[in-house]
């Protein structure tokens, strides 16, 4: 296919790559489409800053205190582990 | 033009260095009980939070949390380091919580976890100027932008926590890894045992999902 045959990208078929955009996951040429089209169309650098923000926002979640682990359970498991295992089943060699 | 996954991402973290992690695998294979302690306050959150989201009941979830410590100890002789750590847990943990799941007979049909079905468009396809006009597909109902600090706020951030815990299954899995957790794509395939091309399916539909919810959530306080 040349260059010429390749249709302009439509704002409703942008939103589709968004998220494969934001990975660096789409090939050169449907990249360069759509960073054409991201050129002369606000709305659509506005929606992908919105995606972007959104894989951020997640990102934060991360931070977000959990429960602890019941950590005296898991040392105890640890424990049981070590007594019962002896050393070349636990992979020393 | 080499657009990498790290550099096309906000946050970026660093993986943990591959020496420490040697050390720390051979230490806990000496029976070091320090270096099961780092590994437990390293990974047991993102082990929880991997497990929530596969599994539909909360209270069975640190049940196995701790069912995959118990594999992670069991396992270690056999860890061949082809993968890093974090990745291999969480393997162990997505298996244990797919046992927890079959064997209390929570499993649910396919498509009810969103594999299988047609979850539809990014976004609402009025919001494009309707096919035969001259702008056919272009925007008719343009995002408005966001601002960042409302964005920051706690109540968008319990919002996005909110609307992941609805999605179905899989695609959860898939953004808890890959955003929240921030694995690179190809671990999250790993880790889940899905292709490269289902993975990024799952993401587009997830990340679409989170941001409607957050642009509803914004446009309602707007209004106030």
């Amino acid at each position: 296919m040349t260059a010429e045959e390749i249709p302009d990208l439509s704002c409703r078929e942008l939103v589709e790559l968004a998220s494969d955009y934001v990975d660096g996951k789409l090939t050169p040429a449907e990249r360069t489409r759509f960073e054409m089209h991201l050129c002369c169309c606000t709305p659509c650098r506005v929606y992908l800053s919105q995606i972007q923000a959104t894989v951020a926002a997640a990102g934060r979640l991360r931070e977000e205190d959990l429960p602890p682990g019941s950590r005296e359970v898991l040392l105890a498991t640890f424990r049981d582990w070590k007594k019962s295992t002896p050393p070349d089943r636990r992979g020393l060699r | 033009l080499e657009h990498s996954e790290a550099a096309a991402r906000p946050a970026v973290r660093t993986p943990d260095d591959p020496s420490d992690e040697r050390d720390l695998v051979a230490a806990l294979r000496a029976g070091d009980e320090s270096a099961f302690l780092t590994l437990v306050e390293r990974h047991h959150r993102s082990v929880i939070r991997i497990v929530r989201a596969q599994l539909p009941s909360e209270a069975a979830a640190e049940d196995v949390a701790q069912e995959t410590w118990v594999g992670v100890l069991k396992g270690i002789h056999g860890f061949e380091e082809r993968s890093s750590i974090a990745t291999w847990i969480l393997r162990i943990a997505v298996n244990c919580a797919r046992s927890r799941r079959t064997r209390d007979a929570y499993l649910v049909p396919l498509a009810a976890l969103g594999e299988g079905g047609d979850d539809g468009p990014a976004v609402d396809p009025h919001r494009f100027q309707p096919e035969g006009s001259r702008y056919a597909g272009h925007w008719l109902q343009a995002p408005e932008p966001w601002a960042e600090e409302r964005l920051a706020a706690a109540q968008a951030g319990a919002l996005v926590r909110q609307e992941i815990e609805c999605l179905p299954t899989t695609q959860r899995a898939v953004i808890t890894l890959r955003d929240v957790e921030g694995l690179e794509s190809a671990d999250v395939c790993a880790v889940l045992g899905i292709t490269g091309g289902n993975q990024r399916v799952l993401l587009h539909r997830a990340r679409s999902r989170v941001r409607a919810a957050v642009e509803r959530l914004l446009a309602k306080g707007g209004d106030q």
